[in-house]
């Protein structure tokens, strides 16, 4: 697991952390501790209402935890401000939300364009994470969002997110509105460009295969807390109590057999 | 027809002020529904109470309001001004506010986790999207002026209505012919050059 990353992503850690909701009476995320190491690609894997989303948007602070701390590279992101914060944060989400009257161009290039960067510096940022994503820049450049297909268009998500060479990505359930086959191939260019980038990404998901198919790590998450933090392997073959055995394990070995590919393939050049 | 063509300097400088009137007050109602449109829209609880109001304001016939205006700001324009504006506040802040609350969640989600600060998002997400729903309503609001600036010069606001209500009193029924059709041009057209405005901004 450990190959050679250049020092481009940014490290996590959290502490404590909580987000309690008003009015209700458990806590959506209880006392979160995790670091989650420079360059890493963590999964953040659990069943809907476990707290994954919720813990992952205290990161960026569209959700303010109420308590614990969190802290990027050091910094603990309650002392920047939030804007600031997030412009050097990449976000990626299900729903995708590119601007309809934007081109793909100006959408992949808004970030840019908020930061206040030169218009050439800007056109040949927006050209070249077309190409990362593997859009064809000169096609796809001046078109629409809605001319595009839902995984085309979650690739023009991934290069906006990307696009103020942030050291820190987060992901909440990005291709969770595609069909398989365009999952299974926007699930290996995940990997490419965080192999190619070394981002740090933080990436939520629902669905066992995707985060054993992408993950450095697994943070298997359950009514608010980890119930196991390891690498993919070690939490299909040894899972830390019954939720995990139950989420992972129905059909683990079949599993081993549909992941072993991939699993080993990723590794070699 | 034949005042229209003996008088068109007349109707042409009735028309002038229809227009002023019309489009100066929608220009003080842009100003003041904008920001209101703004704040029913984000806020449901202050919005809901506002559009009443404003529903109540917009049922009260035009004459009744110009009528009672006048106790405060006297006869001609300012009371005019202050009515068009009043009504079109109902249209204008309605339309805005549903063209503000249209706008996909997810684009907000993604527009403030990619690092907009509130007023960039509302002006480089929110309002270009709401721009056709916007129009729209500057269009209905404009027809609607134009009918009650008709009536405004009852109380001496000038304007069009001046030819039908001389017509009226003088019995001199080419006027109001001449005053009928001039402001009913004003309004087609102007409906018709503001949906083509609302087909731009669709794109």
């Amino acid at each position: 697991m450990a190959s050679p990353k250049p020092p481009a992503g940014a490290a996590l850690r959290l502490r404590g952390v909580g987000v309690r909701y008003p009015g209700t009476a458990a806590a959506a995320v209880h006392d979160v501790d995790l670091d989650v190491a420079g360059g890493e690609l963590t999964v953040f894997l659990g069943p809907s209402g476990c707290g994954k989303s919720t813990l992952l948007r205290t990161v960026n602070r569209l959700i303010e935890p109420t308590s614990g701390s969190i802290a990027i590279d050091g910094i603990d992101v309650t002392t920047l401000d939030p804007v600031t914060l997030r412009r050097g944060i990449g976000y990626v989400i299900q729903a995708v939300g590119l601007f309809p009257h934007l081109t793909i161009g100006a959408n992949v290039g808004i970030v840019p364009v908020l930061l206040g960067w030169e218009p050439a510096r800007i056109a040949a940022r927006v050209d070249e994470l077309l190409a990362l994503v593997r859009l064809e820049p000169a096609n796809y450049r001046e078109r629409l969002p809605r001319e595009l297909s839902g995984g085309e268009q979650q690739r023009v998500g991934v290069a906006r997110a990307l696009a103020a060479e942030p050291r820190l990505l987060l992901m909440d359930e990005p291709f969770g509105a595609v069909d398989a086959i365009v999952r299974t191939s926007l699930q290996d260019e995940i990997r490419a460009i965080h192999r190619k980038l070394g981002t740090t990404i933080v990436f939520v998901t629902h669905d066992v295969d995707e985060a054993l198919r992408i993950a450095d790590r697994i943070v298997v998450m359950n009514a608010g807390t980890i119930a196991q933090n390891d690498v993919p392997a070690q939490v299909l073959e040894a899972p830390a109590n019954d939720v995990v055995r139950e989420l992972v394990g129905i059909d683990a070995a079949s599993r081993r057999f549909a992941e072993a590919r991939p699993l080993l393939s990723r590794e070699s050049p | 027809m034949t005042y229209l063509v003996r008088h068109p300097l007349e109707v042409a400088t009735l028309t002038g002020q229809h227009l002023l009137l019309t489009f100066g007050s929608l220009a003080i109602a842009l100003l003041i529904a904008l920001p209101l449109g703004v704040v029913v829209a984000r806020d449901r609880r202050f919005g809901g109470p506002v559009l009443a109001a404003l529903g109540v304001i917009y049922t009260i016939p035009s004459l009744a309001l110009l009528a009672f205006l006048v106790q405060f700001f006297g006869l001609g324009t300012v009371s005019a001004i202050v009515a068009l504006v009043a009504y079109a506040q109902m249209i204008l802040v309605r339309n805005i506010a549903a063209g503000l609350r249209g706008v996909d969640r997810a684009q907000l989600d993604a527009a403030d986790g990619l690092g907009f600060t509130p007023l960039q998002r509302l002006l480089r997400v929110e309002f270009p999207q709401a721009l056709p729903t916007i129009v729209g309503g500057i269009r209905i609001a404009t027809v609607s002026l134009i009918a009650v600036a008709t009536v405004a010069s009852y109380i001496h606001a000038g304007g069009l209505g001046d030819l039908l209500f001389d017509g009226i009193h003088q019995d001199y029924p080419q006027k109001i012919i001449a005053g009928s059709i001039a402001a009913a041009a004003l309004a087609i057209v102007a409906d018709l050059i503001l949906r083509r405005a609302e087909l731009l901004v669709r794109r």
